[in-house]
């Protein structure tokens, strides 16, 4: 089996789709000509012409509202944001015109449309350039969320997106694009609403997503060579949240941490750690805990940037006192 | 008594063709002034903005427009709606908020829509919807099709920045798009004076490289031949327009304003509505000997009998089942 970046997981994804159906088509800044800021679209100018790869302006709001219009229109728009730090300025169009567009029209406006790009924090870009979205962007009813954490899910779930007939938002991994794996070819779709048991366990359930798997599994590492089995989860879509998937491991490890880049108010774990709470309440043999970024602005100065993150020593040291070892 | 049918026809004279916008002004005005009332007995909840005053701007605007054409508006567009298509009966239905609405009873006085008329609709950010009219006439251009796309929206939305970057992407990909400001001089209770630093809303075509027009809004066959223009440049080559039309608003904002208020006189509304779109066209009707004073009665009495059976129909309809609560939040 191939193996390939996540960076060209996307590619071949983006690369299948518009070869499959003439009205897929991708805007951004930089897509074209520079090949994408993080090389996502290289090739793909030349393959599909300035028609279909569509260098903008820098003008989140306004480019990811042509897309939204070019879906009432008739066509499925793949938007890339250089990074989501610079889509907050398109948020009303993703939550008051993509999100909204079916209801609010009865259903006479299918919204298909896919907004990607990076999030998360990267290395040193302090506090503009390192945010997580994703409980932002997953409180909005009407708009699909995936944050895949390989190339496999990468391209399976960016596949799927463009084929959804509602606006789907891609959160890849900043830090995620060089990163490696097996991708078989051909048709890879991966249903959005699924998550992964990416390493199987016992003793404790770890509930990740995008660049938290990586922490998550290296936690399990250190976990391991102390006897404790952890079930690394991988939810691979936050919104609809796989509530089987969740309540699947908890029955069998009855203990839970959640992991995410985001800040701890209101965070992707609060929703799950309700979820466990309200399902799994007589399963649970200790309170779920949560690893967030620290409830601060991201640093710059290096040392404070790495304090800030998830790591997977906290992961670990919190999987230690659900099991009641610390 | 001369007829006057609600559908154009190949070889209508010109005299039909006007009488036929005397009919859609005085629709559109005697509509608002139900629902007004409508809204008075607490039949309508929520905003609604009322379009009277303003009736020459969809009229004339959709006298140059084929059935094919998009149009989008902001959420001041029962005028609009109407003159698109969208029965009397199914936008009065929807103010109500029933089932039997144009948007399900889901959207409201804000949110019209009728996908098949290409009523793109009622949106209610102020500005918000200028890139989606950029993205309608992009999605028209990419499959090479000769519609043009209309986006209404009053002159508050030049200050905001979607304005700016939905002209700027229009011009630069020449997208067969027409930015219709009504300029009705208010922005709620805020005259454009106070808070834009070029009021003169045309002079943004200049910085954007596209046609620029003022328009009266209150002549509905200005309105009508400034939008011909445009709709000619934008089919022929891709080349968008802003039209600036000057417009007044008799009510207030919304319905839950006062009619002048702190920010305008009575005097200024008196003075407006001496240019009274309607009026005017009978009044140059008249001269033409097209149409007599029975005439245009019996254009009101058709018209009230029309809106007449929009609240009735309005009034009997169900309210949506409620298992539409979680419907169409996504599509299959």
């Amino acid at each position: 089996m191939p193996t390939i970046t996540y960076r060209d997981a996307l590619n071949q994804a983006l690369r299948e789709e518009m070869q499959r159906d003439p009205d897929v088509f991708l805007m951004g800044e930089e897509v074209g000509l520079y090949q994408g800021a993080y090389k996502v679209s290289r090739g793909l100018l030349e393959e599909f012409g300035a028609k279909r790869i569509v260098d903008t302006p820098i003008a989140e709001l306004g480019f990811a509202g042509i897309g939204v219009g070019a879906a009432m229109g008739g066509l499925r728009p793949v938007v890339e944001f250089m990074t989501w730090n610079f889509a907050v300025l398109a948020l009303d169009q993703i939550v008051n015109a993509a999100a909204k567009m079916l209801y609010m029209s009865g259903g006479q406006i299918p919204m298909p449309i896919v907004f990607r790009g990076p999030n998360g924090a990267a290395l040193q870009l302090s506090s503009q350039h390192s945010q997580a979205w994703e409980s932002w962007l997953s409180h909005i009813p009407g708009l699909k969320v995936v944050a895949p954490a390989t190339p496999y899910d990468a391209k399976g779930l960016l596949k799927s997106a463009i084929r959804d007939n509602n606006p789907v938002i891609v959160l890849e991994g900043e830090m995620l694009y060089n990163n490696k794996g097996e991708v078989p070819e051909g048709e890879i779709l991966i249903p959005i609403g699924q998550a992964e048991i990416k390493r199987a366990g016992s003793h404790v359930t770890v509930i990740c997503h995008s660049k938290t798997v990586s922490v998550a599994l290296k936690a399990a590492d250190q976990l391991a060579s102390q006897d404790i089995s952890a079930e690394v989860l991988d939810l691979r879509t936050l919104r609809p949240l796989d509530d089987a998937a969740i309540l699947g491991s908890v029955a069998k490890t009855n203990r839970a941490v959640v992991v995410e880049e985001g800040w701890p108010q209101c965070g992707v774990g609060a929703q799950i750690v309700d979820l466990i709470q309200r399902e799994a309440f007589d399963q649970l043999d200790a309170p779920v805990l949560r690893v967030t970024q620290a409830d601060v602005p991201m640093p710059y100065n290096k040392q404070l940037e790495r304090l800030a993150k998830p790591s997977p020593e906290k992961v670990v040291a919190a999987a230690r006192r659900v099991l009641y070892l610390d | 008594m001369t007829t006057v049918t609600a559908q154009p026809a190949k070889g209508d004279t010109q005299a039909t063709q006007q009488r036929r916008m005397l009919r859609e002004m005085l629709l559109i005005r005697r509509f608002e002034e139900k629902a007004a009332e409508a809204y008075a007995l607490g039949k309508i909840g929520g905003f609604c903005h009322l379009y009277i005053g303003q009736e020459a701007v969809a009229v004339g605007v959709s006298a140059a427009l084929e059935p094919t054409d998009y149009v989008i508006a902001s959420y001041r567009e029962h005028g609009q709606a109407l003159v698109r298509g969208i029965p009397p009966r199914a936008v009065m239905a929807e103010l109500y908020g029933k089932s039997t609405g144009c948007s399900s009873g889901k959207g409201g006085s804000m949110h019209l829509f009728d996908a098949e008329k290409r009523f793109m609709g009622g949106h209610g950010i102020v500005g918000g919807h200028l890139p989606l009219a950029t993205g309608l006439a992009f999605a028209i251009k990419y499959r090479s099709g000769d519609e043009v796309c209309v986006c209404f929206f009053g002159e508050a939305a030049v200050n905001i920045g979607a304005f700016h970057e939905a002209l700027n992407m229009a011009s630069v990909w020449k997208l067969p798009v027409i930015f219709l400001c009504e300029n009705n001089r208010y922005g709620m209770g805020t005259a454009f004076e106070r808070v834009a630093a070029v009021t003169d809303v045309v002079e943004h075509a200049c910085s954007y490289d596209m046609a620029g027009e003022v328009v009266n809004g209150m002549d509905v066959l200005d309105v009508q031949a400034a939008t011909q223009r445009a709709v000619q440049r934008a089919r022929k080559g891709g080349h968008p327009t802003l039209l600036e039309v000057r417009t007044y608003r008799y009510m207030g904002h919304s319905m839950s304003d006062p009619l002048h208020g702190v920010y305008r006189t009575k005097d200024e509304v008196e003075e407006q509505k001496k240019k009274d779109p309607i009026a005017q066209l009978f009044h140059r009707l008249r001269q033409d000997s097209a149409l007599d004073q029975a005439g245009y009665d019996a254009l009101e009495t058709e018209v009230k009998a029309e809106v007449d059976e929009a609240v009735k129909f309005a009034d009997e309809s169900p309210d949506p089942a409620p298992e539409e609560l979680t419907t169409h939040v996504l599509a299959d």
